[in-house]
């Protein structure tokens, strides 16, 4: 395998590299062991420690856990793809008076910590007499960051676009909101769909944050479970068993991001916009720009939200 | 204005908090990203595999989890307490860590093979290749994506304030025990967030202004 920083190993290189494998290997095995270790000497695998999930009850909450998590997930990651499209579209807007303002939300609502927002919602908003329950605080706070990721997101798949598909919607007679709905839009979604589902990837994550402001979703019912103290407070095994499902409920999106760039790459016409390195990161923008502003200068290699 | 004039002093320790949090968690996912960013880079299929595994599992687990983990799970491994801050720190570092390998590969693979090989056949060896023409292309191309991960190590700070961390995201509550507005306060720290972020904003354009590529 040749690459940019190897060439095809001689034997010298084969036999160093065979070295630093073991190495790795090693060093993987001694950290592995340490946590092994200290689990055993401290308890963590006597059966009075897994006890509390020999009952039922404890795997339905877990259960209540996953499902208020995804269901905060659900409706925030719908809400923000509509706030996404109605901000990025203002964003590209033709008058001024509409384009600045929502570029200054954009600018604001994305420098602005998600749990700030929660917390602003949840502990600020009551002084001024609006109370919600905490599940709103999470939704509308994700809605309202995610949209103005994505809303960027958007249009920067809009401006990568050709200059020739904008100008050949208005040759063949479609007015603006025509050239948007029926040339623009479909190709950037489709250019950009890897990176908006990283987006949800980043939003089902910051559903954690609702732990924060005691939204009952599987942190908190994690912690609920691993506090009990007439199961011996089985912290550890209630994170080890809640930390795979948030684990696998989010590696299942990021393969679907991962597949669907996959077949973006396949296709010649996506090629050039469909890889960027931003893919891959939860403050997306500033990449996305930069690498559309240069795009098509990198070599196919080069990869976006990593899946599996 | 009273909110922060009045309670100067504890606007300063939550400041200099989120600073610790940030320039702390930067520093060791740096360290840890450079490394893991090597190994998911290097010619060694092990590893390539080890790295791939690590960023993958840590990408796909919230924050707040990775946190709830070092703040309430590692102190029961060791058998003793631990600073929450220092914990904090970690785990930040930790999880930012991939990331930053993330953005290192991205930016190694931008480079064209063809100047590698172009490089080697004029006879320069692996440092040499690695000194003049890979590393100042990856360089520019790495920059932009890293003070974005940067950006978003700063808002993530804020995630400390679930663990007993004194920070801008925790400060609301120690206000509020002083009688002060949370609305107010709130306002206040997403203020100094928006200038926070906007003044990394702006060194990430003239870092990439500077050191664009005439490709």
């Amino acid at each position: 395998m040749s690459s940019v920083l190897f060439d095809v190993p001689g034997p010298r290189a084969v036999v160093r590299n065979r070295l630093i494998g073991v190495l790795t290997i090693l060093v993987v095995l001694a950290v592995l062991g340490w946590v092994v270790w200290r689990l055993f000497a401290t308890g963590q695998f006597s059966a009075a420690k897994w006890n509390i999930f020999t009952y039922s009850a404890v795997w339905v909450r877990f259960g209540e856990g996953l499902l208020s998590t995804l269901a905060a997930f659900a409706v925030a990651g719908v809400g923000s793809i509509v706030l996404g499209f109605v901000l990025g579209i203002g964003r590209l807007s033709d008058h001024a008076w509409v384009r600045e303002p929502v570029r200054w939300i954009i600018e604001v609502l994305r420098a602005v910590p998600v749990l700030v927002l929660m917390m602003l919602l949840y502990y600020g908003l009551p002084v001024i007499g609006v109370k919600m329950p905490p599940y709103f605080a999470v939704v509308i706070a994700l809605i309202v960051y995610n949209g103005s990721v994505l809303a960027e997101v958007l249009r920067a798949g809009i401006e990568s676009l050709p200059r020739g598909q904008r100008e050949a919607g208005y040759a063949i007679g479609l007015r603006k909101s025509g050239v948007m709905r029926l040339i623009l839009i479909p190709q950037a979604v489709r250019a950009m769909m890897p990176v908006i589902i990283a987006q949800l990837v980043v939003a089902l994550k910051d559903t954690a944050l609702g732990f924060i402001i005691t939204y009952q979703e599987l942190l908190f019912v994690i912690n609920l479970i691993g506090n009990q103290p007439t199961y011996n407070s089985p912290l550890i095994p209630a994170a080890i068993v809640g930390g795979s499902m948030y684990v696998a409920v989010c590696l299942v999106l990021s393969y679907i991001a991962y597949r669907l760039q996959r077949r973006a790459k396949r296709s010649p016409k996506q090629a050039a916009v469909a890889h960027n390195a931003a893919a891959d990161d939860e403050s997306t923008m500033t990449e996305v720009i930069a690498l559309q502003s240069r795009a098509g200068k990198h070599d196919g290699s080069n990869s976006g939200a990593q899946g599996l | 204005m009273g909110v922060i004039t009045d309670n100067l002093d504890l606007w300063g320790e939550a400041l200099g908090g989120t600073i610790v949090l940030f320039l702390g968690g930067g520093l060791i996912a740096l360290v840890l990203g450079l490394v893991v960013g090597a190994a998911r880079v290097s010619p060694v299929p092990i590893a390539r595999a080890v790295g791939g595994v690590y960023v993958n599992w840590i990408r796909n687990t919230p924050l707040t989890l990775v946190m709830f983990f070092f703040a309430f799970c590692l102190p029961i491994l060791l058998g003793e307490r631990v600073n929450s801050l220092l914990l904090t720190v970690v785990a930040l570092g930790i999880y930012t860590a991939t990331y930053v390998a993330e953005a290192l590969r991205a930016g190694i693979n931008t480079v064209p093979v063809g100047q590698a090989e172009a490089a080697r056949a004029i006879g320069l060896n692996f440092g040499q290749v690695m000194r003049y023409v890979v590393l100042p292309q990856a360089t520019r191309s790495v920059v932009p994506p890293m003070m974005s991960v940067l950006i978003a190590l700063l808002k993530n700070t804020t995630v400390a304030a679930g663990f007993s961390v004194l920070n801008l995201g925790s400060i609301r509550s120690w206000l509020s025990e002083r009688g002060e507005n949370a609305l107010v306060v709130l306002l206040w720290v997403m203020v100094i967030f928006v200038v926070m972020v906007l003044l990394l904003g702006w060194v990430q354009r003239v870092l990439e202004n500077r050191w664009r590529i005439a490709r």
